[in-house]
């Protein structure tokens, strides 16, 4: 665990700089980041915020005090990451539930630990949802990008594929697109999730499964357009492979389709798992766990409110950011306002 | 001169509602080296097609039929594996497009386009390659090459992205350059220029020029012979002066009124009537009887034959078969 933690906050960390560096040389896309920067400047600060807290929750390693009170012999085996070294959530908590900023326990009265340094109030286990809650950035931003990784290569390929070849391809990949588009996509994920067990991974390539056909249209389309458009013909007659056309001309005019989609399917995949946990098959410590555990809470008299309202609230500021990101990205991206400048 | 492209019975079709459509039927021709042949005919006549099977690059579901023959210095195209064809693509035979606003690929720059082109069919360094791509727009009139090398198609001027063209075509001095209306899509001072760097180039380079067109104009500045088309057929072919001095079709002589430098002034144009009817309606015989101004019977029943005014014009009417042999006896 600690390595595959660790690992993917390097290559993260890697894919980024190389992306960074590559748009940077691009002209087109340096000028088209640089008008991002400038529309949504809130929402990309936001969003770095965010990554910055998954980060914090990613970088972990075995060993270390593990606080004092815990007496937990099996934490100090575990891997804790840095955000877990900061909060030290196993003396950082309570019996039971308590109220934001709240001195005493929420029922009984009993006195707290850490009395008032509950910002956000506590669980019914006593753990603090602050802490709960920045831990779900991780796990959002995990079940989105992991998903996208797996969509984005299998809806290009099939979507070149159909689109540049038509005919008997074309067929082919239009019969697996309308099989799985007319079975409802619910039924389809719980399916695949019985049949690959629980678990963040096997979660994130249900959701992949279900998910591309939608990228996978839009390619199609879009390919369809692009192979009959001159500087392909063109190529065609500089005597230019197949292969290399796919690769050099009609690739680089898809990248900011897939930019756009990457982000929107990023904020339903986040969301269709929030929907997946309240039918509990979620993956551990999202917000959507969070949210179905505290759907029992919010009926108690007096009601338990601060759980869910978290959890919500977080998912809502990370989807919204990621959305109006989506939308500003369409703007800059649009290739025409990239051909006209 | 030697023979460099012999094109015979050359037929494209396309799937139609009652079977396949013949749009270019039966053209055959030869170019000679270093000759500047112009294919002239009203849109929708076939010319593009008839360049694209040259290129065998017809878009399915088009199809060159079986019979056809396309022979380049000696070498059978139509008998050629694929991976073999697309050498002689840009290698041998090159094509310059109509629309240079669409020609390029908007997201990467003009200079590396040209580079690929060149490293397609040449085993150089990239350093070596861009030394020549710059070598080569100064060549074909663009100023500044090494700044215009990193530009943007959307940067540069039509006349500029047609230069770029220019310069992508002859990068692998090819024997064959095609050119499918490479003036059309640009305003009239700049149209001049490429006429004018096509003509350099040519006599420079020693390239033969397929030039498709339908502006008698640009025939008259490039061509040495013309080849007359109408409704996917050639109906004349000769050399420049035969066919704008002294055409023989009646469609040619319609096209050539009908130009408004050559009417005499204050004298209404002429037109020809009607207009082209598409592939599926071409009529029997001959297909430019209906709107034909010098239509005999026999031409709405059988199609005319080639017939050889001398060495170098011939042309395929009724009505001039019928004149000469009533002047003959
Ligand atoms: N993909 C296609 N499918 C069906 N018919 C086609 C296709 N492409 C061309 N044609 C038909 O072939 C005929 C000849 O087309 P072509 O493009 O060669 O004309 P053209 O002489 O180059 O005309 P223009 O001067 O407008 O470029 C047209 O009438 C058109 O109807
Ligand atoms: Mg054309």
């Amino acid at each position: 665990m600690v390595w595959l933690s660790n690992g993917a906050v390097v290559v993260v960390l890697a894919l980024a700089s190389l992306a960074g560096i590559a748009v940077r040389r691009n002209p087109l896309w340096h000028d088209a980041m640089r008008r991002l920067a400038r529309r949504r400047p809130i929402t990309l600060m936001a969003l770095s915020v965010f990554g910055l807290i998954a980060l914090l929750d990613s970088v972990c390693w075995v060993g270390g005090e593990t606080g004092p009170g815990s007496g937990d012999a099996v934490a100090a085996y575990e891997a804790r990451s840095l955000l877990d070294r900061w909060f030290e959530p196993e003396s950082f908590r309570e019996r039971s539930y308590s109220a934001p900023f709240a001195a005493e326990e929420f029922y009984g009265a009993a006195p707290l630990e850490h009395p008032g340094e509950h910002w956000l109030g506590t669980d019914v286990l006593g753990r603090d949802v602050f802490f709960l809650t920045l831990k779900g950035f991780r796990v959002a931003l995990l079940i989105g990008g992991f998903t996208s990784l797996i969509v984005i290569p299998i809806a290009l390929a099939f979507g070149i594929a159909a689109g540049y070849f038509g005919g008997r391809v074309d067929d082919a990949v239009f019969f697996l697109i309308s099989t799985l588009a007319s079975i409802p996509s619910l039924l389809l994920l719980i399916a695949l999730i019985m049949v690959l067990g629980r678990g963040t991974t096997q979660v994130c390539i249900a959701l992949g499964i279900t998910s591309w056909v939608s990228l996978a249209r839009l390619v199609r389309a879009e390919t369809f357009r692009l192979r009959e458009l001159d500087y392909v013909e063109a190529a065609r007659a500089l005597g230019v492979s197949e292969f290399q056309i796919i690769l050099r001309h009609i690739l680089p005019n898809l990248a900011h389709l897939v930019v756009i989609t990457f982000v929107l399917l990023f904020s339903s995949m986040v969301l269709a798992e929030t929907i997946l946990a309240y039918l509990g098959v979620g993956v551990d410590g999202s917000w959507g766990q969070m949210i179905d555990r505290a759907k029992d809470e919010f009926s108690r008299d007096p009601v338990v409110w601060w759980n869910l309202s978290a959890a919500s609230a977080a998912l809502f500021a990370l989807l919204l950011s990621v959305n109006l990101l989506g939308d500003a990205l369409r703007d800059v991206l649009d290739p025409r306002t990239l051909r006209e400048l | 001169m030697a023979e460099l492209l012999q094109v015979s019975n050359l037929s494209v079709t396309f799937p139609g509602s009652s079977g396949r459509v013949t749009v270019v039927d039966d053209i055959s021709f030869t170019m000679q080296a270093g000759e500047v042949l112009s294919l002239v005919g009203e849109s929708g006549c076939g010319k593009s097609l008839t360049a694209l099977a040259i290129m065998r690059l017809v878009p399915k579901p088009g199809r060159i039929e079986t019979a056809s023959r396309i022979r380049l210095e000696g070498q059978e195209l139509m008998d050629l594996a694929v991976p073999d064809m697309r050498r002689v693509r840009g290698e041998q035979i090159a094509m310059i497009f109509q629309e240079p606003m669409s020609a390029l690929n908007p997201v990467q720059a003009v200079g590396p386009q040209v580079v690929e082109a060149l490293r397609l069919h040449e085993r150089i360094t990239s350093r070596e390659a861009r030394a020549r791509v710059e070598e080569l727009f100064e060549r074909v009139g663009i100023p500044d090459p090494r700044k215009r090398f990193e530009s943007y198609p959307h940067q540069l001027s039509g006349g500029l992205k047609q230069r770029v063209m220019i310069a992508m075509a002859v990068s692998m001095r090819p024997r064959l350059l095609i050119a499918d209306e490479p003036t059309t899509a640009l305003d009239v001072t700049v149209q001049a220029q490429i006429i004018e760097l096509l003509r350099e180039l040519q006599s420079t380079l020693g390239t033969s020029v397929l030039l498709i067109t339908h502006d008698l104009g640009v025939v008259n500045e490039l061509a040495d012979r013309v080849l007359m088309m109408y409704a996917g057929r050639t109906i004349e072919a000769g050399l420049r002066e035969q066919i704008l001095s002294r055409p023989r079709h009646p469609y040619t002589h319609g096209l050539l009124r009908s130009i408004p430098a050559r009417a005499a002034r204050g004298q209404r144009l002429a037109e020809i009537s009607g207009v082209v009817p598409s592939p599926e309606h071409w009529p029997s015989g001959c297909r430019f009887a209906p709107r034909c101004s010098e239509r005999l019977e026999v031409c709405t029943k059988q199609v005319p034959e080639s017939l050889e005014l001398d060495a170098t014009h011939s042309v395929c009417c009724h009505a001039v078969a019928a004149s000469l042999a009533e002047g003959a006896p």
